[in-house]
């Protein structure tokens, strides 16, 4: 049983393997919806937006004032490669779209439905099993033909998230900055404990190009899949337990 | 409405780049007449867009003629690890090149990296599989920050 949305400007999709939980649905719609209300950026009377306007912090909503002091934290434990601050703005969308995942899968485990797979915009939220009793399969796109995939994780509770420049592509010319070095790493796929750590940590480790995948392997509980642009992968001393035999 | 019907127009465009880079292999420098010129899902783009704009600025074909002649800036946009911002060029009421004034490139901050994580590194080459899956993880950050700021770059060259 599966469902897709678009809201916060991309695709949702949510999968329950059990029947009895498609009433929840509106659940984890209705909470995206939400959130974009909340934090967007390009709605005029969302929270956020009356923030950058001006509104003090007295009046920032409680949810807000720990939306940004997560940020904030996690600024620190990235050396400031996660940073919310833009020419004198606020924008937390990076780190919204794994809190908010997270949180709908909190609520659907409130519900009492623990088979569930949620994706947004390419991150991967899962517990439990699918409609066949097995793993949920998450597969990670290849950064060069994103119609493939390269491999397939096996997971019942973690999180997946990828950060990368596939849409850029490697080789167009920058006129501006002819010489300049363009990053060698395509994609950088993090799974986590939760999607929550999973996601931050995978925006901050891209930003630090070939550094980041050792930036995860130092951090516990964090494995990662890097992908170059000479068609290798590289991955963290725990990667492979995640890694399905297809 | 006009600037809803721009925003899908911009996804139109978006698409046919998207399908101009995968079908280039080797990974050329994006040509610079791709965008405006050789791509059916392009044309459609343009025809909706044009059913938006009173103005047309050429007369040879009425599905490219749109935009006004010139090179538009668009907006500077977050991508959460950098900034994306990019300018068209418009030549004949086709957009003729995509350059990126700023990518999500540049680190600003050096950072401590335990070196002793190297060896336990371990690498393969990728290829694709062939397998179902429940679902799948892909990035989408640079993507969205790429068409807001070249939506913002459009709707400056349908202003009249």
């Amino acid at each position: 049983m599966k469902k897709t949305e678009l809201i916060m400007g991309m695709p949702i999709t949510v999968e329950f393997a059990n029947k009895s939980a498609t009433r929840h649905f509106k659940t984890v719609f209705d909470y995206f919806k939400e959130v974009d209300l909340r934090y967007s950026t390009y709605k005029t009377d969302s929270e956020i937006t009356q923030i950058n306007n001006g509104l003090p912090k007295s009046k920032w909503s409680s949810e807000m004032k720990t939306v940004i002091a997560l940020c904030e934290q996690t600024r620190k434990e990235t050396s400031g490669y996660f940073n919310i601050r833009h020419n004198g703005k606020l924008d937390p969308s990076g780190l919204v779209k794994g809190w908010a995942i997270a949180n709908a899968a909190g609520l659907l485990q409130e519900n009492k439905v623990s088979n569930f797979c949620i994706e947004a915009g390419g991150d991967v939220q899962v517990n439990g099993t699918d409609s066949d009793h097995r793993s949920w399969t998450v597969g990670i796109r290849n950064p060069f033909n994103i119609e493939e995939i390269i491999k397939v994780l096996a997971i019942t509770s973690e999180g997946v998230a990828t950060s990368g420049t596939y849409i850029r592509g490697q080789h167009i010319y920058d006129p501006h900055r002819p010489k300049r070095t363009l990053t060698r790493v395509k994609s950088l796929t993090v799974i986590g404990q939760n999607i929550y750590e999973a996601d931050r940590f995978a925006t901050a480790a891209f930003a630090m190009g070939e550094a980041g995948i050792k930036f995860i392997e130092s951090i516990p509980n964090l494995e990662a899949y890097m992908v170059t642009d000479d068609k290798m992968a590289t991955y963290t001393s725990g990667f492979e337990r995640y890694a399905a035999n297809v | 409405m006009k600037k809803y019907v721009l925003g899908i127009a911009v996804g139109l465009i978006f698409l046919a780049y998207t399908t101009v880079l995968r079908h280039q292999h080797s990974e050329p420098v994006l040509a610079p007449t791709t965008l405006g010129q050789n791509n059916s899902t392009n044309q459609s783009a343009s025809t909706t867009a044009n059913s938006t704009t009173s103005t047309p600025t050429t007369t040879n074909s009425a599905a490219t003629a749109q935009y006004r002649d010139g090179t538009f800036t668009g907006s500077v946009e977050n991508a959460y690890y950098g900034n994306v911002q990019v300018s068209a060029t418009i030549q004949g009421g086709k957009i003729t090149n995509i350059d990126f004034l700023q990518s999500p490139d540049e680190n600003p901050n050096s950072i401590y990296v335990n070196q002793q994580a190297d060896p336990y590194l371990k690498q393969e080459a990728i290829k694709a599989q062939s397998s179902n899956v429940s679902t799948v993880s892909g990035a989408t950050f640079t993507s969205s920050a790429f068409i807001q700021s070249l939506t913002s770059a459009l709707s400056q060259a349908t202003q009249s």
